[in-house]
């Protein structure tokens, strides 16, 4: 039985079609979509214009911020414009359009460098290194991976996190990863720790997926840094385990502070594997961030795979790759289930975040209203931040943001569990949504 | 039994007595015509004066921060009153009222997909700008509705849009500020032609997305004997102070998105418009 402390939470189906499946390359596509903005923090600008000829894993955009992380080309080719088109968040975000030419490299040219040399290296050379790469959390949250590499003299850091729960049904693409690259996923956790300074490092992997579990343990005895140990973490199916504060909370039963509060405050650095493994390639490789898994998943696709995908592929063009049923898709989801946003055309670029492409038919999509609270407080048992989200829907309904920040509302993670359970099939965190947006417009007013 | 009366009469005594003095001694000064005022005011705390309420505003305008006509729900009854107990004269304002500028409903402007969510349309708004594909259109979830104060704004349930009744609207323009579409207006109660419309994109997206918007074709501009229609951003607009509603524009509209707002009695069409009509191509 693996391991949780924290309280709360469910255990939806698993779905995990795709665990069996390795991760296949998809093929160059014929032109990519790159947004200039795939990360948390300021919007990159162009260092690029339309007519450009550009090498794949050049830098060509690049945010004016230290929270920011630049954008490289995925492919060579020529820049054919620079226009604003449809992002996963639902806006317009001014993309770079690239039109693929014909001479492609198919691997990473650069030989690696040997682990022991890398470990030798400055720190700060090396995370200057992961903030070129333009790095960020690949987990969804995508926040640049190099702020979190450097915590403030004020909140010393000892204990590196990986985070390889992966508890969203449907998703596998860090799980495929865990078992086809565990001595790369040691190695990036070395340089991690190296880069950190700290001796401790845990891998939490949920207990549906021995086979990552048993591959990541045997990779952990072979560690070339001195003094630094890596454990293995079973931990309890449950979602939300992947939340970094449950994570946290879990393996080292550290509670991290209501908002701003963060990991760092309790002395921990959560990284995603994926993220790992994009660490690991751009200090070993030179190879910035152009490329990640992607699980095409769920009733509404007829081969669901685990693709290894350029960034600024079209969706369209992954979904047709996995033979899906345009005409009976009821729903189309970025990332897993639960957190993903559902998009109303597959005409979109994968980024960074994009951890999942997840169809529904049309017969799994709940097309029937919500109805009112009947304050049953199912939400309440669930609710792992323990907040009360009927109240929060209630005050939502009325527009009460500012009561409903006494309930929590900033504490809200989102992770839809209290929706999951809902009888009325309420839809708290679209709700929640709501009230932090009418919350910022009052901000905005003053 | 009398000993009872007795006490609980005394004490009733003395509080009364207590108050009594405390009212005298403690009276707060008010000014009397603060209190002829708000008598004079509608009494329904719509606030749509920017006050928190009938009184708030009595007193605002006593000391000269609100103008005496700033009753919107009062109109010009109202400020008439108000001027004559203050014994000035009131400049009147023109009635203004909300209009709907979008007629794309139901089979109208095209989906981009079903929305499920909750019944507002900033919620709605959130999720990629909305369901409709037209960026300018109404969601007609009917945030409006609810902070209309004297319910002047309904469904309309035949087009999934919302209506405004013109006799009810106070002008207030609360609605406008929830609109997160900025797709509601107020017009001079008087202006009887409009364009009923505000995309702002270009006519081939307009019409691939609506069937009821403005293709900024300028042919209303090129029709209209009064010059009242200007063209911008691929949208036209009419002066109503200019335009003398012989409703060209409105017969000539590829797409009818130009419309009348009020009830136009037909006399108003004067017969040289009329031959305006029928000699244009």
């Amino acid at each position: 039985m693996g391991t949780t402390y924290f309280i709360g939470g469910i255990h939806p189906p698993e779905n995990k079609i795709t665990a069996g499946c390795p991760i296949e390359t998809f093929p160059v596509p014929a032109k990519v979509l790159l947004p200039l903005s795939q990360h948390i923090g300021a919007p990159c600008e162009a260092l690029v214009k339309a007519g450009d000829m550009v090498e794949v894993g050049q830098k060509i955009a690049q945010g004016r911020g230290y929270v920011s992380a630049p954008v490289h080309a995925s492919v060579s080719g020529q820049v054919k414009s620079i226009e604003p088109y449809l992002h996963p968040i639902g806006r317009q975000v001014s993309s770079i359009v690239i039109e693929t030419d014909t001479n492609q490299p198919q691997e990473w040219a650069n030989s690696a460098i040997p682990l022991l040399k890398l470990l030798s290296k400055d720190t700060a050379a090396l995370r200057d290194q992961v903030q070129d790469a333009g790095i960020v959390g690949l987990g969804g949250a995508t926040f640049p991976t190099h702020v979190k590499l450097n915590p403030p003299v004020a909140k010393p850091v000892d204990t590196l996190l990986i985070n390889g729960a992966e508890c969203e049904p449907y998703l596998t693409a860090d799980h495929r990863m865990m078992m086809e690259h565990p001595q790369e996923l040691v190695s990036g956790i070395q340089l991690l720790a190296h880069i950190l300074g700290i001796s401790q490092a845990y891998i939490g992997i949920e207990e549906n997926k021995p086979d990552a579990i048993a591959a990541l343990r045997e990779a952990a005895t072979k560690i070339e840094a001195k003094g630094l140990t890596i454990n293995v973490v079973k931990l309890r199916v449950r979602y939300p385990q992947g939340s970094e504060k449950h994570l946290i909370q879990t393996i080292l039963d550290r509670q991290v502070p209501p908002p701003p509060g963060l990991p760092m405050d309790v002395g921990v650095v959560v990284q995603n594997v994926g993220t790992v493994y994009a660490v690991y390639e751009a200090l070993s490789l030179g190879k910035p961030l152009i490329e990640r898994t992607v699980t095409v998943t769920g009733s509404g696709v007829r081969q669901p795979k685990n693709l290894k995908v350029r960034l600024g592929t079209q969706v369209s063009e992954l979904l047709d790759f996995c033979d899906w049923d345009s005409e009976g898709a009821g729903k189309i989801i970025l990332g897993g289930p639960m957190m993903g946003m559902a998009q109303y055309t597959p005409q979109l670029p994968v980024i960074k975040g994009t951890s999942g492409v997840l169809v529904q038919t049309r017969a799994e999509v709940n097309t029937a209203g919500y109805r009112d609270c009947v304050r049953c407080g199912k939400c309440v048992e669930v609710c792992p931040m323990f907040l009360m989200p009927q109240t929060l829907s209630i005050y939502a309904e009325r527009g009460m943001f500012k009561e409903a920040e006494e309930y929590g509302l900033t504490d809200c993670i989102l992770c839809g569990c209290c929706s999951y359970v809902c009888p009325a099939k309420r839809p708290i965190v679209q709700m929640v949504g709501l009230l932090r947006s009418l919350k910022a417009a009052a901000k905005a007013k003053g | 039994m009398l000993e009872a009366i007795l006490v609980v009469g005394g004490i009733g005594l003395v509080s009364s007595l207590g108050l009594g003095v405390a009212s005298q001694k403690f009276a707060v000064e008010t000014d009397p015509k603060i209190d002829e005022l708000e008598r004079a005011l509608p009494g329904a705390n719509c606030g749509a004066c920017g006050y928190v309420g009938c009184r708030a505003f009595a007193e605002a305008v006593i000391s000269e921060e609100a103008p005496p006509s700033g009753c919107l729900a009062g109109g010009e009854s109202v400020a008439t009153a108000i001027a004559h107990l203050l014994g000035i004269d009131v400049e009147l304002r023109e009635k203004v009222v909300a209009q709907l500028v979008c007629l794309g409903g139901e089979g109208v402007a095209q989906a981009k997909y079903k929305y499920l969510g909750i019944g507002d349309c900033q919620a709605g708004y959130l999720l990629a700008g909305g369901d409709k594909s037209c960026r300018f259109g109404c969601l007609g979830l009917g945030s409006c509705i609810r902070v209309c104060p004297v319910d002047a704004i309904s469904n309309d349930l035949s087009s999934g849009l919302v209506q405004i009744d013109r006799e009810l609207c106070i002008g207030c323009g609360k609605c406008l500020a929830v609109c997160p579409k900025s797709v509601l207006e107020l017009v001079p109660a008087s202006q009887q032609v409009k364009v009923l419309c505000h995309s702002q994109d270009k006519g081939p997206i307009v019409r691939k997305l609506c069937r009821a918007g403005c293709l900024g074709c300028g042919l209303c501009k090129k029709v209209c004997p009064e010059k009242a229609i200007t063209l911008e951003k691929f949208l036209a607009a009419i002066d109503p102070n200019i335009c003398n509603v012989c409703g060209t524009c409105v017969k000539k509209c590829p797409t009818k998105c130009i419309g009348y707002i009020s009830d136009v009695p037909p006399e108003l069409t004067s017969p040289e418009c009329q031959s305006n009509i029928s000699a244009s191509p």
